[in-house]
């Protein structure tokens, strides 16, 4: 069973959809109990990082979901929550991965919010195995990782790289929406499922 | 760099999509959601459907299809048409709409857009408009291009923009089912005078039309009906000339 967290940090539903695409089983839960025993774990999120960790923090999940030692995949806010610091309301967050949350700096190329589909590259196993370097990937977001030493893909807008994937031990996280990125976003989950 | 989209509309009216000219002489073209499917196998980068329902019945129905796309598409859409309020949005995002756009009704009260913006934000804020050229002016009209208002086309598309759109999709009623180009120019002009993603609607005819609005108009994307309704452009193909024309899309 895989363990959707619920903490009011925007739309789940597209998660949902592309779970029962995919035959998955899954449970929507703000429940430490059920996360600790799932046997997958996704933190999605849209919105606003200081918010949507404050809803984490209201629910006690912090140090549950930093337990926890089965698969954990981040989604966007969601992967935001497991770096250090997001610059979104100068927030602390979860400390997982090595690296810290920046707005973007726009420019006449780099129109921010990052909206739409963007090139990755440097892809690392097991999460992308199958996916060739340059696929395309569906961004909405105006905040992005620093690359580090837990990158797991790069990606660019104008001439910024940051981080579009990132893992540390059995914790990933994706800046894109891999539920709403097609054949290969749907390809990229059953990666994680696989785990 | 962000990819240019390619995005197929589909206007639907009680449940099933319908394309006219300039709203009249609508027939039906197809299922909404098989259809949606069938673009999203193609490569549409995204999707937008517009409800040109007029009655309570279609509204509901409208809704209800909402669900069913959200379930079956794993490509961006975005839903549109006689969103009036804070709770008209926030129906449609639980159904599972990446979206909103917003037309007559934040002409008839611009904080909509605010109400919206502050919400949910500007990424699930498309701010269309439409527009007809009238003595060298482009005026903004509303209802489907069926009023004319007081309102100028840049300067309303500023403030969209300042209170919290996300997109701007300009739909000029003079180009608009001519299948004869976009409006090339004032494309070029909101790009300039926006830093948000312009969509361009209104003349698809071709696939050079389709060049020319996203090389020289500079527009982020290409919104079109009836050229893809009617098979008359693949969008494989479409993207690979755009490919070939060096215009960044995803393959």
């Amino acid at each position: 069973m895989i363990a959707i967290v619920d903490y009011n940090a925007g739309n789940i539903k597209s998660v949902c959809n592309a779970l029962d695409r995919l035959g998955a089983e899954y449970v929507l839960t703000d429940q430490a109990s059920c996360i600790e025993s799932a046997a997958k774990v996704i933190l999605p999120g849209v919105g606003n990082a200081a918010e949507a960790m404050r809803e984490l923090r209201e629910r006690g999940l912090v140090e549950t979901i930093r337990g926890l030692r089965r698969p954990v995949l981040g989604i966007c806010v969601g992967m935001q929550l497991m770096c250090r610091h997001s610059e979104e309301g100068d927030t602390p967050c979860m400390d997982i991965f090595d690296c810290d949350v920046r707005r973007f700096v726009p420019a006449p190329d780099a129109k921010v919010p990052h909206m739409g589909w963007n090139a990755i590259s440097n892809l690392e196993k097991k999460l992308f195995t199958g996916i060739p370097r340059g696929s395309f990937v569906y961004f909405v977001h105006s905040y992005r990782p620093d690359l580090c030493q837990d990158t797991i893909a790069t990606c660019r807008h104008g001439a910024d790289m940051f981080s579009a994937a990132l893992k540390y031990e059995k914790f990933y996280g994706t800046q894109f929406h891999p539920e709403k990125s097609g054949g290969v976003g749907e390809k990229i989950l059953q990666n994680f499922l696989a785990l | 760099m962000v990819a240019k989209r390619i995005i197929p509309c589909l206007d639907v009216k009680d449940g099933s999509v319908v394309k006219g000219i300039n709203f009249e002489g609508l027939r039906e073209v197809g299922d909404a959601v098989e259809m949606g499917a069938r673009y999203s196998a193609e490569g549409a980068d995204e999707l937008v459907y517009l409800d040109i329902s007029a009655s309570r019945e279609g509204r509901s129905t409208f809704t209800e299809l909402v669900e069913k796309i959200a379930a079956r598409i794993d490509i961006p859409f975005t839903v549109g048409g006689g969103i009036a309020s804070l709770d008209d949005a926030a129906r449609l995002l639980d159904r599972g709409a990446d979206k909103i756009s917003v037309n007559s009704a934040a002409i008839a009260r611009p904080t909509l857009i605010d109400e919206i913006a502050a919400r949910y934000g500007s990424q699930f804020v498309v701010c269309a408009i439409d527009a007809k050229c009238i003595e060298g002016r482009w005026r903004v009209t509303t209802h489907g291009g069926t009023r004319l208002t007081d309102r100028e086309l840049f300067s309303w598309a500023k403030e969209a923009r300042d209170r919290g759109a996300g997109e701007i999709l300009f739909t000029s009623m003079d180009h608009d089912g001519t299948r004869a180009g976009y409006a090339c120019e004032q494309y070029a002009t909101l790009s300039d005078l926006l830093d948000i993603p312009v969509i361009a609607s209104g003349g698809a005819g071709s696939i050079a039309d389709i060049v020319q609005v996203l090389g020289p108009g500079r527009a982020d994307a290409a919104l079109a009906a009836s050229i893809f309704h009617y098979g008359q452009i693949s969008i494989p193909e479409l993207k690979q000339a755009l490919r070939q024309e060096n215009i960044f899309v995803r393959l």
